[in-house]
C-alpha cells in the first residue's frame, strides 16, 4: 500500500535502545536502596492441605530476621491475582496468605532478614504442621461427585454476575449457540469428532519477577515492579492490604519480558504486606524455580470439537467444547476460556455455532494471561481438524482455508455473543489480509510442491520423512468498549516532547511506536520525544500491556495527545506570523505559513517565555469499539525421523497482516518471538508432574525453550492492510503469532508420516513414536 | 580478601566477599549490565567475558578472576568523550543489535552482544551455524533469535568495514 509516512512504517531504532544495548540500570532490580531487606517465602509441599499449627519462633531468632508473616499476620481479604479490568471477571479467591494451601508451590509464610542467605535460611526453619487433604490432580474428575472442594473458603467471590460454583470446583462456565448445531450435521456430509489436548507450559521471560518496595517521605508505599499492569497492581493491592489507591505508587521501570506473566498480581501484595511490617524497603525477587512453580502458566485444555461439511467445502456446523484447568486459582478463568471461542469462531463462515465450557480448580499450578490467551488452545483443535476436513473431501487444505474465511464488510454473531465476563460488541471486518497471508506463505514454503512430494515419499522406505503444514489465524486489537489508553504530551523550549503513558512498554517497543505516531503528526524526528512509562503517580490512567491493546488502544490516544498540541502549536505560530492558523503547515521541525515559518524551538520560547505564556500541553484518552483482528497463515515444514520420533521443524513461514506496522522490524520481531516460543512450547516445553502434583522439572535445563542452535529457517512476511479504526491504520501483532505452531506442525507431521494424528500436545519424540508404532 | 585483575582493560582491585558468586560482586560494585536469570548456569543473561571467553558470571566464584581479564558489557562501550554530554559512543556490534531491531525486553542483550563479541574476535566472518552455536548459551524470549542472527552478521560486516 503507497503511502507518505515519514516517521511510522519506518524501521525507527528503539527510543530506549542505547540505555538496554548498554546494560543500563533499567531494571526493576537495578537500583541500588540503603537498608534493603531480602525476602523469601515458604512454598507448600503439598499439593492440598490446611495448615493445621505454624511455629515461627526459630525463625524469628535467626539474627539478622526482620520479621516473619504468616496468614496470621496479614489482612484475609479475597483477591484476584489477574490484573484485568474493574470489576474483574476472575474470581476473589486468593489471600495474601492462607492457612490452606491448595498446589505444590503455593504460599504458606515469608520471611525479610537483611542478607538473602539469611532470608533463606528463615525459611527452612518455620515448622509447620499440615492435615494432607485429597487432591484434584486430574481436570477431568475435578466436577465428579464427591471430589475434594479446593475453594471451600466462604470468602471466595466473583465480583460479576456470571457462574461461579467454587464447592463444585468450577471456577468459570461459558455456553453460546448461535443457529443450530444439530441441524448443521444434520446437513453435513462428513462429520469429524475429536479430542484434543494442550499442556501446561510457562512464559519464562528472561528476568524473573521482582519487585522493590518501600515507604517514601510521607509514608506511602511505592512499588517499583516488573508489572505489564501498573494501575491494576495499584488498585488489587489497595484492595489486598486494605489501604488507600493514593497511599500507593507503582513504578513500572524497564521489563525484561512479559508475555502475561506479568499481568497478574503475583508478588506486589506479599512484598508490601513485608514493608508495611517492617517499614523498611523489601525485595522479593523470584528464583527460575520459583517462576516454574509458583507463577503462572498456560491454561491445559480438553477440547472436544466436532465439524460437519458438505463435499463442496461449506461448513455446516461447528461444535465447540472445552474443559479448562485454571489450576488452584481461577486468575483468567472465565476470560481465557472464552477467548478460546471469541478468537476462534468468528474467522470461519458458519451459520451454525455452539460453544460450551467449563473452567475447573485442580491441585495443579495457576493459570494465567499468556499471549495467545485460549486462542493457542483452540487454534491446536480447530487447525488440525481443517486440515482433515480437507483431506476428507480431497480439497486442498489451502483452498478450505481460502473459502471459508470471514471477508472485510462481514460480521460474526459471534463477536457480539462471547465478551469478557460480559455480551461482546458487535463488529464488522474493516480490513483483512488473510487470503494474501495463505498465498505468499504458500509460495514462499513451496506448497503445492512439497505437500504431495512429501506424501508420496511416506510411502517409501527409510528412516527420515519431510512433511508440510499450514493453519490460518486470527486475533483481536484490545478489549472493546472496556480496555481504556491515556496520553500526556508537553512541549519543552529546544522543541522536544515529553510523553507520559501509563501504556507500558514490556520490552515490547510500545514506548518507541508511540514516539512515531507523535512525530509523525508533529512532523519531526521520533528522537525528539521522550517517553516516560508508566508511573501512577506521575502517568495518566491505561489498563496496561494486554488483549493485544497496546498499538491499536493506546496509540490512538497517542494520536489524538499530539493532534491537540497541533493545534496549540499552529496557534501560537500564527500569533507569531500573524496569519490564520489554518493555513498554516506543520513539518520538518517548524511551521510554515505565508509570511514565513518558525521552528519548534522558536515557538516553544514564545509561548513560554514571551507572549501570552502558557505551557503547550494535552492529554487525550481512547476507547475503542471494535477489536478489529490481525489475520496470519502459518506454513511449517518439518523432518521426522521415524526411527526416534523426533520432530524437526526445517523451515517455517509466518505472513501477518497486522494493518500498517508502525515499525516494521519491531513488528517482524513480534510475530519471530511468539513464532519460536511456540515452537518449543510444540515440541520441548512440559511440565513433568509426579502422582502428587509436584513440577519435577523446574529448571531451564529439563524445560526446554529454543535456543539459537534449535532455530529452524525463519521467514516473516508483514502483508500490510489499513485498518481505518486504527493509529495510522495499525493493528495489533504481538499474540497472533504464538498460535500457529502447534496446528501447522501437527499437519506437516500428519503430512510427513500419515496414520493417526499428533491431537495431544507436545510433540515428543516418544509421543510422536506411539503414533507412527500406532499406524504400523 | 581482596583480588588483582584486569577489569575492562584497566587495572583493577577488588574487596569480595568469600564464596561470593562474579554476579553478585559486579551487581554489589555497581556493575548492573550481567542481568540474574536463573542463577543456574542456564540462561547466559549474566555472560561476561573472562580472558575473551564467555562464562556465566553466576557459577563462577570471583576469587578465581585474580590475575586474569575480565570484560563486562560496561567495557564493550568505548569511553565516554570528554565532553559533558555522557553520550555513549556505541560499539559496531552494539549498534548493529539497534539497527537489526535484535534488541526487544533487553535482558538478554548484553549476554548477547558478548557473546557476539567472543565470536567476532576469533572469527570475524563466521557462517550462520557458528553464529547459531557461538550464542546457544544465552536464552532469549522475546526475538525468536532471527534478529540476533541478523545483528552477529551485520556487526561482521561493520567491523570488517571499520579495519
Amino acid at each position: 500500500m503507497e503511502n507518505n509516512f515519514k516517521q511510522v512504517n519506518h524501521n525507527v531504532i528503539k527510543v530506549d535502545g542505547v540505555s538496554l544495548v548498554t546494560g543500563g540500570h533499567v531494571y526493576a532490580d537495578d537500583i541500588d536502596i540503603r537498608g534493603m531487606l531480602y525476602a523469601a517465602i515458604l512454598w507448600s509441599p503439598h499439593a492440598h492441605a490446611r495448615i493445621k499449627k505454624i511455629d515461627v519462633s526459630k525463625a524469628k531468632a535467626l539474627p539478622g530476621v526482620e520479621t516473619v508473616l504468616t496468614h496470621k499476620d496479614v489482612p484475609r481479604i479475597p483477591f484476584t491475582t489477574a490484573g484485568q479490568g474493574y470489576p474483574e471477571p476472575s474470581p476473589y479467591d486468593t489471600f495474601i496468605l492462607d492457612d490452606k494451601v491448595r498446589f505444590v508451590g503455593d504460599r504458606v509464610a515469608a520471611v525479610a532478614a537483611v542478607t538473602p542467605e539469611i532470608a533463606a535460611k528463615a525459611v527452612s526453619l518455620i515448622e509447620v504442621e499440615y492435615e494432607v487433604l485429597p487432591a484434584v490432580l486430574d481436570a477431568r474428575k475435578a466436577m465428579d461427585k464427591g471430589a475434594p472442594v479446593i475453594h471451600d473458603e466462604k470468602e471466595a467471590v466473583i465480583p460479576i454476575p456470571v457462574h461461579y460454583e467454587p464447592e463444585k470446583n468450577l471456577a468459570a462456565h461459558v455456553d453460546m449457540e448461535v443457529g443450530s448445531v444439530k441441524k448443521g450435521i444434520e446437513e453435513a456430509d462428513v462429520v469429524l469428532d475429536y479430542e484434543y489436548e494442550t499442556h501446561y507450559a510457562t512464559h519464562v521471560p528472561m528476568e524473573p519477577h521482582v519487585v522493590i518496595t518501600w515507604l517514601d517521605e510521607n509514608a506511602r508505599l511505592v512499588i517499583r515492579t516488573s508489572t505489564q499492569v501498573p494501575f491494576h497492581v495499584r488498585r488489587m493491592v489497595s484492595r489486598a492490604l486494605d489501604i488507600p489507591v493514593k497511599n500507593i505508587r507503582v513504578i513500572k521501570p524497564r521489563i525484561g519480558g512479559g508475555f502475561g506473566g506479568k499481568q497478574e498480581i503475583l508478588i506486589e501484595d506479599l512484598c508490601s504486606a513485608l514493608t508495611l511490617k517492617t517499614g523498611k524497603p523489601v525485595r522479593i525477587f523470584y528464583t527460575r524455580k520459583e517462576e516454574f512453580m509458583s507463577s503462572r502458566t498456560r491454561h491445559p485444555q480438553v477440547i472436544r470439537l466436532k465439524t460437519g461439511i458438505k463435499k463442496d467445502g461449506t461448513l455446516t456446523a461447528v461444535d465447540l467444547k472445552i474443559l479448562m484447568n485454571t489450576g488452584a486459582y481461577g486468575s483468567h478463568a472465565l476470560t481465557v476460556l472464552s477467548n478460546s471461542g471469541s478468537k476462534l469462531l468468528p474467522l470461519w463462515r458458519c451459520q451454525n455455532v455452539k460453544f460450551w465450557g467449563d473452567t475447573v480448580y485442580t491441585n495443579l499450578p495457576v493459570g494465567g494471561a499468556y499471549r495467545g490467551y485460549g486462542a493457542t488452545q483452540s487454534y491446536f483443535a480447530m487447525g488440525i481438524q481443517i486440515d482433515e476436513m480437507a483431506e476428507r473431501i480431497k480439497m486442498d487444505v489451502v483452498e478450505f482455508c481460502k473459502k471459508n474465511h470471514i471477508r472485510t464488510g462481514e460480521g460474526s454473531p459471534v463477536f457480539q455473543a462471547l465478551g469478557e465476563g460480559k455480551a461482546g460488541v458487535e463488529q464488522k471486518i474493516g480490513s483483512c489480509g488473510l487470503a494474501e497471508c495463505i498465498e505468499l506463505g504458500a509460495k514462499e514454503i513451496g506448497w503445492k510442491e512439497k505437500r504431495e512430494k512429501y506424501a508420496d515419499l511416506r510411502k517409501s522406505p527409510g528412516r527420515y520423512k519431510k512433511g508440510v503444514g499450514m493453519v490460518a489465524l486470527m486475533q483481536g486489537s484490545s478489549i472493546p468498549e472496556i480496555d481504556m489508553g491515556a496520553a500526556s504530551l508537553k512541549m519543552n523550549e529546544d522543541g522536544s516532547f515529553n510523553m507520559l503513558l501509563g501504556a507500558t512498554d514490556l520490552g515490547t517497543g510500545s514506548d518507541t511506536i508511540f514516539a512515531q505516531m507523535v512525530a509523525e503528526v508533529l512532523g519531526l524526528d521520533a528522537h525528539k520525544v521522550i517517553v516516560y512509562s508508566s508511573d501512577t503517580d506521575m502517568t495518566p490512567f491505561d489498563v496496561g500491556a494486554y488483549a493485544s491493546s497496546t498499538t491499536y488502544l493506546s496509540g490512538y490516544a497517542v494520536i489524538k495527545a499530539a493532534e491537540k498540541v497541533k493545534e496549540q502549536i499552529l496557534k501560537v505560530a500564527a500569533e507569531m506570523l500573524d496569519e490564520e492558523w489554518e493555513n498554516l503547515t506543520i513539518g520538518d521541525g517548524k511551521v510554515t505559513g505565508r509570511n514565513g515559518s518558525k521552528t519548534l524551538s522558536e515557538i516553544a520560547i514564545y509561548s513560554l517565555y514571551e507572549k501570552n505564556q502558557f505551557q503547550i500541553a494535552s492529554h487525550a484518552s481512547h476507547i475503542t469499539h471494535k477489536s478489529p483482528p490481525p489475520f496470519s497463515a502459518h506454513y511449517a515444514e518439518v523432518e521426522v525421523d521415524t526411527w526416534t520420533g523426533k520432530v524437526k521443524v526445517v523451515k517455517y513461514v509466518a505472513a501477518v497482516d497486522c494493518g500498517t506496522p508502525i515499525n516494521p522490524k519491531l513488528a517482524e520481531g513480534q510475530t519471530e518471538g511468539a513464532v519460536v516460543n511456540a515452537l518449543s512450547y510444540a515440541l520441548t516445553e512440559r511440565y513433568i508432574f509426579d502422582d502428587k502434583g509436584k513440577m519435577l522439572n523446574p529448571s531451564l535445563n529439563y524445560f526446554k525453550i529454543f535456543s539459537t542452535a534449535d532455530m529452524p529457517e525463519l521467514k516473516t512476511i508483514l502483508v500490510p492492510t489499513y485498518e481505518e479504526t486504527g493509529p495510522f491504520g495499525a493493528k495489533s501483532v504481538s499474540e497472533i503469532g504464538i498460535n500457529g505452531p502447534l496446528p501447522a506442525i501437527s499437519n506437516a507431521i500428519y503430512n510427513a508420516v500419515g496414520g493417526a494424528r499428533m491431537r495431544k500436545a507436545p510433540f515428543t519424540p516418544e509421543a510422536v513414536l506411539a503414533v507412527i508404532e500406532a499406524k504400523k | 580478601m581482596k583480588i588483582k585483575f584486569e577489569l575492562n582493560g584497566n587495572p583493577a582491585e577488588w574487596e569480595i566477599k568469600p564464596g561470593e558468586v562474579l554476579l553478585d560482586t559486579l551487581r554489589r560494585l555497581g556493575l548492573k549490565g550481567a542481568k540474574e536469570g536463573c542463577r543456574q548456569g542456564e540462561c547466559g543473561c549474566c555472560t561476561v567475558l573472562l580472558d575473551g571467553k564467555p562464562i556465566n558470571s553466576c557459577l563462577l566464584v570471583t576469587a578465581l578472576v585474580a590475575g586474569r581479564k575480565l570484560l563486562t558489557i560496561e567495557g564493550v562501550t568505548p569511553p565516554k568523550k570528554k565532553d559533558l554530554s555522557h553520550k555513549k559512543e556505541l560499539h559496531p556490534i552494539q549498534q548493529a543489535y539497534l539497527e537489526s531491531g535484535a534488541v526487544q525486553c533487553g535482558y538478554c542483550t548484553p549476554g548477547m552482544v558478548l557473546s557476539t563479541k567472543a565470536l567476532l574476535d576469533k572469527n570475524p566472518s563466521p557462517t550462520e551455524e557458528e553464529i547459531k552455536k557461538a550464542l546457544e548459551g544465552v536464552l532469549c524470549r522475546c526475538t525468536g533469535y532471527s534478529k540476533i542472527i541478523d545483528a552477529v552478521k551485520l556487526s561482521a560486516e561493520k567491523l570488517s568495514d571499520g579495519k
